[in-house]
């Protein structure tokens, strides 16, 4: 079991080294980030030293190295933007990222799972039929179409909603700043998050209709009916108790793409999280910050994916078998 | 919970209902973000605006834009040009309370041409400054340069005190691996001072109640945030969740204006757009001419001119919003504008030019142009490629963000372009400027000059003019040297101007605000019912 | 999950071609009971055929700036005050027939989106081949490319894919590599659900007796992996293949609103609806509601066939 664990480990330390590489290689051809950092009348001799400066003139190796020595100490240098430690940025602005993605994911599984529940379970009803028609709305229009809808309706039209930042946010402790405590925080929260959720929400709507499915036609079920259960008990206790084990994994799994696709959602909304760091990174050509989001994305996938591995590997006595003997 | 929690909800509620009770906060918006508080690290309009409510320079520009009165009360120039006398105002505090005098000044003009500083074309290199007295400085020059302090409303004059005390004397280099202090923090002597600063997320500014100066303003607080998309920012403001805000779509001005709670402030902005040709290069380096490069022949360019109707781009791209341009400096910043206007739009014209030059059934190009820089930037471009198929000429057009269109364009990036669409507005408000920097020849490997000259336009007499502009100190004589390099330049068709693009400024209706023609959004001036 | 359960006895060919035989039937006979279905699958039709018939159909080609007037740009569908009988739903900022630009622009789009499910199919199927036949390995290393791959979102592998093409073909034009950048970009963000199914299934196909048999008469592997479990694995891959069609489709959208789909100069349904966009609060709502309502309705539609294909391919729901 250690050598498997440590096999995993240092398998997933691979994959981060490759992240780095590719991050740091596809990087190199975005663009100059020099003549992002002046004006366009700066002498020339100025953006020269700038760019020696910045250890640009280098050969293409020793700027790997540089990098990825840095980046095990966590240290990803300064935004060619904002002058300020990168990693600093991004910590400022994780709070942001991570609530919104929370909030939508809890979003996606508070209204995916009993739909997909209902469209199970009542599979020719029209109800069910409109559920699964509307769901899929919600993966036929892109994002940030959605997004813009919501606020026309909510802010603009109605004026219910806020249509962009955080509103009122409180510090806790030292850093972590969160709008889940006022009214405008949470007032800000909710077109966002319907807006990134409604993908994920179609998704696990789908997949817990498809899992009930598959589990209504088991031996055990039959089994459960035929010694007179009542129905109620079979679908919620049993069905739905065994549905909700692949759904959890996967929504765990898919914790990670919601952070990706904030990108778009936070670009819609203007809110101040990562992903809204990291495109206009990519337009102002702000390597250090691109670099260090990319491998921060890319630590996380490896950090769930290890859990979610880990934890077959202690649950299914089958899987150590093979993992023991491989 | 715990109580240490509670009270931060309690202050956390406090400071809602302080803010609802002085009614005086300006919510604005802005396209771009304050990313650095450090005032000589970002060379940009916005960030210098956004600076120039809490640093003030030792002169000022006023609403015209005409240079008056800062932290110099005034100033006097030596016969032979060579030395300026600045005389400081008394009894002005910075933020902390410090004292402002002579040393700050000496202090800042180190700093400003200090490596890491963007602003180093600000004052030249060989200038000295000297301390008279306290409140006197000189500034000894090698050369005489009349528009010395054109630029110095945006030099903003820093405390020496302060900067040393918080080891940020020198400005962030750009490979730094600590932040400065002075790019979180700020300690001038304008109007307002920093509450809050989160880069690029929200920035808070608090009126400066000891200021020299009475305000004009009547503002307790204003909250900057920014937000980049437009359909966002628009929303905001006719959602009453912002008072002002840079820029407004000009599609979207009718909406702002029909909202009964928002109104579009909008006026011409200095910024000339045009068009330019490869002029240099003796085969062109995206098109299907081999051998020769039809640019060089000023009948292909002047074919060019004629074929584009500004009008259409005026009234269908621009909404009416853009003042089409002869010149290739805004007609605000010389006095006989009026002397110069374009060639009809004549597009049999330019065919038969075409052909007179040899290309009867025109020819392919390829076209660079940025699609999120000026105004309507991309449909400008895509406009001018529908104009040119109809003399024959066929435009591959090349739209990208500003960041790969800049590194493929500029000098850093071999000047890699046929045809390009650019802004220009001169920063230091003076044609000097514009035909140096994108007139002059580029045949001096060693001087700046023709740097931003992305085609590689070249005629000595221009050259030889603007060399004299830039010493002459007689207004009138220098304005005819003016006139008359730009006669050459306009009839060697050097570029196709094409207009001067439109502020618009998305402005609630409880808010009065001035609107200046850099495009600098001053909300000193502001007053908010 | 694998749901193709293959006889032990009878030859591979045979096999196949009664499978085939038997789910063609019970699959039309499905395709006949669902009304939705039907409609769905005329909808994709007619739309495909649109898109093939574009320059049949359409009143003046948008690519063409010689035939786009600037004049025209910005006017209301025609039975509105303003309105211009030639041009039926309106024109986009640019002059553009919109209804010219829409058929166009779905030709872009679905030639996007096969393209790019082509491409990640192709991938996916034989990486997933590989490591599932080879196993070992050679598993282990394309299943961590697989993981690497996770990482980067669609969004994330088009923003690096198009950076480092133009860096590497400094020069060239946009208008002329933007449809292949999307192509890889959707490709290269897609292969690894094909992979991971493929090899799930070729895992356990390998160890039957067909394969065991193929390999005993001296077929060489790739001969065995393509002609003879390819065929018992490619199930489900039809379902994925479906549903990422329209992911494609409005992966290709989203790309767009992040500048870098297709140039305004030739635009996709993607394209139209970012350039619409910004017309939203103007007033000129026809020029994102007309390609943002073929957009929906197209990826609607082939949603909806991906479900009954799901569903039906899948015997135990029947």
């Amino acid at each position: 079991m250690t050598a498997f664990i440590l096999r995993r480990l240092l398998q997933s330390l691979g994959v981060l080294i490759a992240v780095a590489l590719i991050a740091f290689l596809m990087f190199r051809f975005v663009g100059d980030p020099v003549n992002q950092m002046v004006g366009i009348d700066t002498p020339q001799a100025e953006v020269e030293r700038l760019r020696q400066e910045l250890g640009l003139n280098d050969p293409v190796l020793v700027q790997i190295a540089r990098f990825i020595a840095n980046a095990a100490r966590f240290e990803f240098g300064i935004s060619y933007q904002f002058r300020l430690p990168v990693t600093q940025l991004l910590a400022e602005r994780a709070p942001a990222t991570l609530e919104l993605a929370l909030v939508s994911a809890i979003f996606s599984l508070a209204v995916g799972i009993p739909m997909g529940v209902y469209t199970a379970l009542r599979r020719d009803s029209a109800l069910a039929k409109a559920f699964q028609a509307v769901s899929l709305v919600g993966v036929s229009l892109p994002t940030f179409l959605i997004g813009i809808l919501l606020i026309y309706l909510f802010s603009v039209t109605l004026g219910w909603l806020p249509s962009f930042g955080r509103g009122q946010v409180v510090k806790l402790g030292n850093g972590w700043s969160t709008g889940l405590l006022t009214t405008s925080g949470l007032k800000a929260l909710i077109l966002p998050a319907i807006t990134l959720g409604l993908f994920q929400m179609t998704l696990i709507m789908r997949l817990v209709r498809a899992e009930m499915l598959e589990v209504l036609r088991t031996d055990y079920i039959k089994f459960a009916r035929a010694r007179g259960l009542k129905t109620r008990a079979i679908h919620f206790g049993h069905a739905l108790k065994n549905t909700l084990v692949p759904v959890i994994t996967i929504a765990g799994l898919q914790l990670g793409s919601i952070i990706a696709f904030a990108i778009i959602t936070e670009t819609v909304f203007q809110w101040p999280g990562m992903g809204l760091l990291f495109l206009k990174a990519v337009q102002s050509v702000d390597i250090p910050i691109m670099a260090a989001y990319l491998m921060m994305i890319g630590f996380l996938f490896v950090v769930i994916n290890l859990i979610v591995d880990l934890l077959y590997a202690l649950v299914d006595p089958r899987l150590r078998a093979t993992i023991g003997s491989a | 919970m715990s109580i240490k929690r509670s009270l931060l909800l309690a202050t956390a509620v406090l400071a809602i209902g302080l803010s609802a009770a002085s009614a005086k906060t300006l919510r604005y918006a802005n396209q771009g973000e304050l990313r650095s508080l450090d005032p000589y690290t970002v060379n940009e309009t916005t960030t210098n605006a956004h600076l120039g409510h809490v640093y003030e320079g030792l002169t000022s520009r006023g609403k015209d834009l005409a240079i008056g009165p800062g932290l110099a009360e005034r100033w006097e120039t030596s016969a032979d040009g060579l030395k300026w006398r600045f005389f400081l105002r008394k009894n002005v505090k910075f933020h902390n309370g410090e004292d402002f005098t002579a040393d700050d000044v000496l202090f800042s003009a180190d700093r400003v041409r200090a490596q890491g500083s963007n602003f180093t074309t600000r004052v030249p290199r060989d200038a000295k400054f000297v301390k008279v007295d306290d409140h006197t400085v000189d500034v000894v020059l090698t050369s005489p340069n009349p528009i010395l302090n054109s630029q110095w409303d945006t030099w903003y004059i820093m405390s020496k005190k302060w900067a040393e005390a918080n080891n940020t004397a020198a400005p962030t280099p750009a490979a730094a691996t600590t932040p400065s202090h002075a790019s979180l923090n700020a300690n001038g002597t304008g109007p307002f001072k920093i509450e809050s600063h989160q880069p690029g997320v929200r920035t808070v500014f608090k009126a400066n109640t000891a200021w020299w100066q009475k305000p004009e303003h009547n503002l307790t607080e204003i909250v900057f945030t920014p937000i980049a998309s437009n359909a966002t920012r628009v929303a905001a403001l006719l959602s009453g969740e912002v008072d002002v805000i840079e820029p407004v779509p000009i599609q979207d001005i009718e909406r702002v204006k029909a909202s009964g709670n928002a109104d579009a402030l909008t006026g011409p902005e200095l910024r000339t757009i045009f068009l330019g040709f490869d002029q240099i290069r003796d085969e062109l380096l995206e098109s299907n001419v081999k051998g020769k490069n039809p640019f060089k022949d000023k009948r292909v360019r002047q074919a060019f001119y004629q074929a584009i109707d500004i009008e259409a781009i005026k009234s269908r791209v621009m909404r009416g919003l853009a003042t089409p341009s002869a010149l290739m400096i805004a007609p605000e910043l010389v006095p006989w504008s009026k002397d110069f206007v374009r060639p009809k739009f004549d597009p049999d014209g330019a065919k038969k030019l075409l052909a007179e030059a040899g290309y009867p059934n025109g020819f392919e190009v390829g076209m660079d142009c940025p699609n999120d820089r000026y105004v309507n930037d991309g449909q400008i471009c895509q406009a001018a490629v529908g104009m040119l198929a109809r003399i024959g000429v066929k435009v591959n057009l090349n739209a990208q963000p500003k960041g790969n269109y800049f590194a493929k364009v500029l000098k850093s990036g071999n000047y890699t372009t046929s045809f390009y669409l650019l802004g220009w507005t001169p920063g230091t408000f003076d044609s000097h400027n514009v035909l140096f920097d994108i007139h002059g020849c580029r045949d001096n490997p060693n001087s700046s000059r023709g740097e931003s000259n992305l085609g590689g336009y070249c005629n000595k007499e221009v050259d030889a003019l603007t060399d004299k502009i830039l010493v002459e100190t007689d207004t009138a004589k220098r304005n005819d040297m003016i006139k008359q390099a730009f006669t050459i330049t306009t009839n060697d068709y050097s570029y196709i101007p094409l207009h001067q693009q439109a502020l618009a400024w998305g402005v609630s209706k409880s808010v009065k605000l001035t609107q200046r023609a850099d495009n600098s959004v001053l909300l000193y001036w502001a007053t908010k019912n | 999950m694998s749901s193709t359960t293959a006889p032990a006895a009878t030859s591979a060919s045979a096999r196949k071609g009664r499978i085939a035989r038997i789910l063609d039937s019970d699959i039309y006979a499905s395709f006949r009971s669902s009304k939705v279905t039907m409609l769905a699958a005329f909808v994709v039709v007619v739309m495909m055929l649109a898109a093939l018939l574009a320059p049949v159909l359409a009143t003046m080609n948008p690519f063409d700036p010689a035939q786009v007037f600037l004049m025209n740009a910005s006017l209301p569908p025609s039975w509105l005050p303003n309105g211009d009988p030639q041009f039926v739903i309106g024109t986009d900022d640019q002059g553009r027939d919109l209804y010219s630009a829409i058929l166009y622009g779905l030709r872009v789009s679905l030639a996007v989106g096969f393209a790019g499910v082509a491409l990640a199919a192709t991938l996916g199927i034989g990486l997933g081949l590989i490591a599932g036949y080879f196993g070992g390995r050679v598993d282990a290393i394309i299943m961590r490319v697989a993981d690497i791959q996770l990482t980067f979102p669609a969004i994330l592998i088009a923003l690096l894919v198009d950076g480092v093409v133009h860096a590497l073909l400094k020069g060239t034009n946009r208008e002329g590599t933007a449809f292949w950048v999307l192509a890889l970009s959707i490709g290269l963000s897609f292969w690894v659900q094909y992979a991971r199914t493929i090899r799930g299934s070729t895992l356990v196909e390998r160890n039957k007796d067909y394969v065991q048999a193929a390999r005993l008469v001296g077929l060489p592997a790739p001969v065995i992996m393509v002609r003879h479990v390819l065929p018992n694995v490619i199930g489900p891959v039809l379902v994925i293949l479906t549903i990422n069609l329209g992911l494609a489709i409005i992966t290709e959208a989203t790309l767009s609103f992040l500048g870098v789909g297709l140039p305004p100069t030739q635009p996709s349904l993607g394209t139209l609806i970012n350039i619409g966009n910004q017309y939203l609060f103007s007033g000129d709502w026809w020029i994102v509601a007309f390609p943002g309502a073929t957009l929906a309705v197209l990826v609607l539609a082939v949603n909806l066939l991906g479900d009954w294909l799901r569903d039906a391919l899948n015997p135990k729901l029947r």
